[in-house]
């Protein structure tokens, strides 16, 4: 089995095993992705490796795709995007109860493998969702060598 | 219990993790708007409940993961979200509103009619 995104149902023991982790990189400071803040930023990422490919999902609701920015650069993928607030203009005819959904300009940074093929990337966006698929390159793909 | 359990499909069970969705909440005069972010919920994959009384919004994500893959991050570790909120007389439920676009969910509810504010006089007794 590969160790999937999403924690079996109700894995209480899972969860626990993951906070205490995260308290021990507190308390000993313990290295942590450079890139990432404590709780990863906006869009929530989720990443995958596949023997072929480097796979990116980046959670980005309402976003206009053509102001949505994906570059690779030096073995690094920045995603970059702006999300306008949906908020009316303050007034004494609004009440505003909930602030939660994140507005303005946002940027992630991932750092990738070595043998990501920069010219083979493919992205969609659907659902609010930005799906990046980088393939390897082929010569690091590995290879059963015949024995003589 | 405030959910309806009317609809199977995507009903989570209890113990289930969920994810609790952003949202956005704004009264005007004529109604509430609630917006809720779920991206990666396809369409015919969201459920928006409501009754005179309450509001579950609920939706599950659709990854289309390839084979093999081995996951190496996961900031969203929860394939659903789910939020309920108490609504109160006033709102209109019947008369709501829903449009789903790039995983943002516009919710209006509008206020029955009687409810909308009427400017009360002060007299100077």
């Amino acid at each position: 089995m590969f160790p999937s995104f999403f924690a079996p149902a109700g894995d209480l023991f899972a969860e626990l095993d993951r906070l205490s982790r995260d308290m021990q990189q507190l308390l000993e400071g313990m290295p942590v992705n450079i890139r990432a803040g404590r709780r990863g930023g906006f869009p929530a990422l989720n990443i995958g490796h596949t023997p072929s490919s480097v796979e990116v999902y980046a959670f980005a609701p309402g976003v206009d795709p053509s102001r949505l920015k994906v570059e690779i650069h030096k073995g690094v993928l920045t995603i970059e995007g702006e999300r306008a607030s949906d908020l009316p203009p303050a007034s004494d005819k609004v009440n505003v109860y909930a602030n939660e959904r994140i507005a303005g300009s946002f940027k992630r940074v991932i750092g990738l493998p070595d043998d990501i093929d920069p010219a083979q990337v493919e992205a969609t966006y659907r659902d609010g969702l930005l799906h990046v698929s980088i393939k390897r390159r082929a010569d690091a793909q590995p290879r059963r060598i015949a024995i003589q | 219990m405030t959910e309806n359990r009317s609809n199977p499909v995507t009903e989570a069970r209890r113990d289930e993790p969920v994810l609790l969705p952003p949202v956005d909440i704004v009264e005007d005069d004529g109604g509430i708007t609630v917006y809720a972010d779920l991206p990666g919920v396809p369409k015919d994959k969201l459920n928006v409940r409501a009754d005179s009384e309450s509001l579950t919004i609920e939706g599950e994500i659709s990854l289309g993961l390839p084979e093999k893959m081995q996951a190496v991050l996961a900031e969203i570790q929860a394939p659903r979200y789910r939020r309920s909120f108490a609504l109160s007389r006033e709102l209109d439920t019947e008369k709501s509103e829903a449009v789903f676009k790039d995983g943002v969910l516009r919710l209006r509810i509008p206020k029955v009619e009687q409810a909308k504010p009427r400017r009360i006089e002060v007299k100077v007794a």
